[in-house]
């Protein structure tokens, strides 16, 4: 599997965020994006997740399942946490299991994972920052996709969340996956860095 | 079929959890037909006759007022992301969130009719006849305002944009609910044609809703 883009453009409210932007992945390795606040790192990954329109360039994904779309083979973690504050922990789990179609671990054993084995039945609406961060991490490793797009992963955790990510970034990258990152910091695994935009 | 099931069971039971906003319509429907004999005066014959077109408006400002949060809340907290990326069709989820938003919203007006009813002097026959054109006319409501809801996605507070756009395309349901609901109860012209025609518009509605909700939806992702 291989995962690249060619002279991708990306144009938000009339202004050219970035362009001709290249860059390949191959299975089992990740891509660090980096660069200056708004110098467009989510808006690449909302670009590869589908969910922005590219201005210009290609995106493929070589060596995926043929019949579906880089975005059904992705997971896409961003900013906000798709949670339902009025439903439990293992309720906004199961309901995405079931959605996205859960072919990987239960429910239960990835809460375990994420360490919020103690909070199963605990509505999510009194989570805290971090604790949200790690229930949507969860849905990473109950669902199985080969893609992980991932908005500032670390973002809210704690130093033992940090490294709880970077054990599960590492299993998915010794099973073939592919990881694009946003980071501002270190990802915790090997990566090639790809840095958009100029300095500050 | 499993992640279609999965989703409208996530939405009944959000929309029913404190907080979740399905009774607000209801509520809101009970409150507009409670204080219209107030408004009106106690003149039986005059609430029987517009007992039904109270009822039926009632029952559309109460679906305009719930529709607008069908997907801001779902863009709020990022989930609509993850429903547009998933391998379900966009079409069939939407098609599932406004199934789940009538039998949440929707149903428990039909519900409420036969007991304010009672507050519009209006007889078991023409209330039953109310709630049969309810049953079949607010899916039409629902269909359709969920374009609307679509389209208030990609606006910032979109809600007023929401009724602007809907009213329109509600009104046909409007005229023959009504219309129907006034040929049961008094009987000048056929019950059947303008209850079919509302079960066309359903139909319809049923059909486009989704395609132009999902539509809605991929042009204006951002």
């Amino acid at each position: 599997m291989r995962l690249t883009a060619q002279g991708l453009k990306c144009v938000r409210g009339g202004r050219d965020i970035f362009s001709g932007l290249d860059f390949a992945v191959p299975a089992g390795q990740a891509l660090a994006v980096t660069g200056i606040n708004g110098a467009g790192k989510s808006s690449l990954l909302r670009l590869m997740a589908g969910l922005l329109p590219a201005a210009g360039g290609a995106i493929t994904l070589e060596g995926g399942e043929a019949e579906l779309t880089l975005a059904e083979q992705a997971h896409y973690l961003g900013h906000r946490d798709a949670l339902k504050p009025s439903l439990t922990v293992l309720e906004n789990l199961d309901f995405w299991r079931e959605f996205l179609g859960g072919e990987a671990i239960d429910g239960p054993a990835s809460l375990k994972t994420v360490g919020l084995g103690h909070a199963v039945h605990l509505p999510a609406a009194f989570l805290s920052a971090g604790q949200r961060r790690r229930l949507s991490i969860a849905r990473l490793i109950a669902v199985n996709r080969p893609v992980w797009l991932l908005d500032e992963p670390t973002s809210a955790l704690d130093s033992s969340g940090q490294t709880m990510v970077a054990a599960l970034m590492s299993a998915h990258l010794r099973s073939g996956g592919i990881i694009l990152a946003a980071t501002h910091g270190p990802l915790g695994v090997p990566a090639q860095e790809l840095r958009i935009g100029g300095d500050a | 079929m499993t992640s279609l099931a999965a989703l409208i069971r996530r939405d009944i039971v959000v929309a029913l959890r404190a907080g979740g906003g399905a009774m607000i319509g209801v509520l809101f429907f009970v409150s507009v037909v409670v204080v219209m004999p107030f408004a009106l005066g106690p003149d039986l014959a005059l609430l029987k006759r517009i007992g039904p077109a109270i009822l039926w408006l009632g029952a559309m400002l109460a679906s305009l007022l719930t529709l607008d949060r069908l997907f801001t809340a779902d863009q709020e907290d990022g989930s609509l992301d993850l429903i547009v990326m998933s391998r379900t069709p966009l079409e069939l989820s939407c098609a599932a969130k406004a199934l789940a938003h009538w039998l949440a919203a929707g149903v428990p007006l039909i519900v409420a009719t036969p007991l304010i009813g009672i507050l519009l002097n209006l007889d078991a026959t023409a209330t039953f006849a109310v709630a049969l054109t309810l049953l079949v006319g607010t899916p039409a409501l629902t269909f359709t305002g969920m374009i609307g809801a679509a389209l208030a996605v990609t606006l910032r507070r979109g809600g007023l944009l929401l009724a602007v756009v809907v009213l329109p395309l509600s009104i046909p349901v409007l005229i023959f609910g009504v219309a129907a609901s006034n040929a049961a109860v008094e009987g000048a012209m056929p019950f059947g044609t303008p209850f079919s025609i509302l079960c066309a518009l359903s139909l319809v509605s049923l059909v486009v809703g989704p395609f132009a909700a999902a539509a809605s939806l991929r042009h204006g992702l951002d």
